[in-house]
């Protein structure tokens, strides 16, 4: 937590552990392709979380995904760019090598522990398997590990001979996260990792979740919609729309200096907790339809600020400050009228 | 004023192999012509079995409903079927509570049919398009189907459908929940116009306090099939007097990064609803619990005019607070 105050500056010190540049993935339906990201570039850095925050259809999942080469063939592929771990490309690894990086170095939590689970399988064995494929180790022993990170994950560990239906939403998600830890990961990939939750739950959720990143010095790639999520739980934020990162940058620069115009909408669109109750001003419009690539800016149909220009030609990203990124011709910078 | 809705003593149980599975216990409300209540709550809480008990979707095990000055479970052939049409509802779920193979045009029109409330396809047409018109749908999508919309412009859908019987009042049960934040705030506008314009009564059923805060007038916070806390939204805002109430809000992420105060977590999950002991349902997990909270269910009382709270310990939980 304490993460949250530290400055875009010593966000950039920390070493990048994977990044990734100039992804495209592509899904075909009915002979039209969908394209799910367009050319994004991220990096993940040494103990660092990053917030990768969108609504529906923006292509979050398809990104760690993407990551993890689990993108569902032949339907979907990733038609460029490249991922680097450890100077490898990890879209260029070998299925083997990659089978040996996923779920030890690299690691995920799903969203949906009522799907993520095996039903058919005790909860003990289910951590067992990720242990027994990673480690040098006998099944009696794996089982006996898996029951103590189940206490580490706030589970007794007595109830490793148990199955997922015996266990409420809450607990089914620790579960996910014990599977997601059991081999200590460098980089822990969380999709919504507690959207299915009960409000009191995801704050004990999340609170395991901080805890175990911490302790094992891990990386973090927290997708989410929420943006209280972000607030308490990241250090940089990459705001995503329709397959194209609009606006990246530290939490004091999407909180406090939100230049892009879809962020900005995004975060007027909250009904308020605590201030005035006013009026809500929605973005106008919907999301743009995947199937067809924008020639302009993705966001321009919906944008109040737009141009022509913004309908003919994409915008390049722009560093507005250091670190702050932002893909838009006209950002609304400090100093403008005031946006909120 | 008078009130649209008065429920009293409403009790809904379910039998299960398991036992009696209490879902909603001695549940008692009123709502005014153009008001809305809010009433949250987390899963199990029994919100949802609420809204359908005074819908009269299902039965409620005892007590009563009255609309309008009826007795809602004493209605039965046409005094029922106008209430039906008195009383609509909004689901969750945009994709399951549209019928896949029938058009935009046609879900609207279908209960204007059968309600009998225009005749002739011209009239019916007009009908469905103003509908469209004031749900903001566009007319070319008339005749497409649920599957060819997103989210937000089916779950106008919904709302068109319910407003095509010109309802007095409309049981809401988490409309926006399935919505992204830009697409819900432009739901939540639209039912807040078309209240002002229609004068219409809502029973907001929600798990978002942010949501319920903006669109409520009265709250009702449930847990565990019992109301712990009613009040205006701003009562219950300004001063939380029941630890549940303060234990939701406390766990609720703000996008706020200036704040000092982070989440706060509770412990513990919902005990099981089935054959619940005569106890505080809150007990196993408040901070404050005691002996007597274990020993007997707590009633609702009013500590200040209009807030009601259901603690044994109120009192001096107030205490030690201003200490």
């Amino acid at each position: 937590m304490s993460n949250n105050t530290q400055t875009n500056k010593s966000w950039a010190e920390h070493e990048t552990i994977l990044e990734i540049k100039n992804l495209h993935v592509e899904y075909s339906s009915d002979d039209k392709p969908v394209y799910a990201v367009n050319g994004i570039d991220l990096e993940i850095k040494e103990g660092q979380t990053l917030a990768l925050v969108g609504e529906t259809g923006a292509g979050k999942t398809s990104t760690a995904l993407a990551i993890l080469g689990l993108i569902q063939q032949p339907q979907g592929k990733i038609t460029q760019g490249e991922i680097f771990y450890e100077g490898d490309d990890l879209l260029k690894l070998k299925d083997s090598e990659m089978e040996s990086i996923r779920g030890s170095v690299i690691s995920m939590i799903f969203q949906d522990p009522m799907t993520a689970l095996n039903p058919v399988l005790s909860v003990g064995d289910q951590i067992a398997e990720v242990i027994t494929l990673h480690e040098d180790i006998d099944k009696e022993s794996a089982f006996k590990k898996a029951g103590q990170i189940m206490e580490q994950v706030g589970v007794p560990g007595e109830r490793a001979a148990e199955y997922p239906h015996q266990f409420s939403g809450g607990m089914r998600q620790r579960i996910v996260i014990a599977i997601a830890i059991a081999c200590e990961p460098r980089i822990l990939l969380a999709d919504e990792p507690t959207t299915a939750l009960d409000v009191t739950i995801q704050a004990q959720v999340l609170d395991l979740i901080r805890d175990q990143i911490a302790r094992l010095n891990s990386s973090m790639l927290l997708i989410t919609h929420d943006l209280g999520v972000v607030a308490e739980n990241a250090n940089e934020v990459a705001i995503m729309y329709g397959g194209e990162i609009l606006e990246k940058g530290s939490l004091a620069d999407i909180f406090h200096d939100r230049a892009h115009p879809y962020t900005i909408g995004l975060f007027n669109s909250l009904p308020s907790f605590t201030g005035e109750k006013e009026r809500l001003s929605p973005i106008p419009g919907h999301v743009p339809d995947p199937t067809q690539l924008a020639s302009g800016c993705i966001f321009a149909d919906r944008c109040a600020r737009a141009t022509e220009q913004c309908h003919r030609s994409k915008p390049e990203v722009k560093e507005i400050s250091p670190g702050h990124l932002v893909k838009c011709f006209f950002p609304e910078l400090k100093g403008d009228a005031k946006h909120e | 004023m008078s009130n649209l809705v008065e429920v009293n003593n409403l009790y809904k149980y379910f039998s299960t192999k398991h036992g009696t599975l209490h879902a909603v216990e001695d549940v008692s409300f009123t709502l005014e012509k153009g008001q809305t209540l809010g009433v949250v709550g987390e899963s199990g809480c029994g919100k949802s079995t609420l809204g359908r008990c005074v819908v009269r979707l299902l039965e409620p095990t005892s007590g009563s409903i009255v609309f309008q000055g009826k007795e809602v479970g004493q209605l039965y052939g046409s005094e029922l079927k106008s209430l039906r049409r008195e009383v609509q509802m909004i689901f969750q779920d945009p994709f399951s509570s549209l019928n896949p193979r029938m058009s935009i045009a046609t879900i609207i029109a279908e209960p204007i049919k059968i309600n009998k409330l225009k005749r002739g396809k011209d009239e019916i047409e007009k009908r469905v398009y103003e509908l469209m018109d004031l749900v903001g749908l566009e007319r070319r999508l008339a005749n497409a189907y649920p599957h060819e919309l997103d989210g937000g412009r089916r779950q106008r859908i919904g709302i068109a459908r319910a407003l095509a019987v010109e309802p007095e009042f409309i049981v809401c049960d988490e409309p926006v929940s399935a919505l992204d934040v830009s697409i819900q705030a432009q739901i939540l506008n639209l039912l807040e116009d078309l209240q002002d314009t229609l004068e219409l009564s809502y029973l907001f059923i929600t798990h978002d306090m942010s949501v319920v805060r903006h669109i409520s007038d009265k709250l009702m916070v449930m847990y565990m099939g019992t109301v712990v806390e009613t009040g205006s939204v701003e009562d219950v805002f300004k001063e939380r007097l029941h630890p549940y109430t303060e234990a939701l809000m406390a766990a609720i992420p703000i996008p706020d990064i200036d704040r000092e105060e982070r989440s706060k977590i509770i412990a513990g999950e919902i005990s099981s609803p089935i054959d619940p002991p005569d106890a505080c349902r809150f007990a196993n997990r408040c901070k404050f619990a005691q002996d007597v909270c274990r020993a007997s269910s707590p009633k609702l009382r009013e500590i200040t005019p209009g807030h009601q709270v259901a603690c044994h310990l109120c009192e001096q939980i107030r205490q030690t607070g201003k200490e």
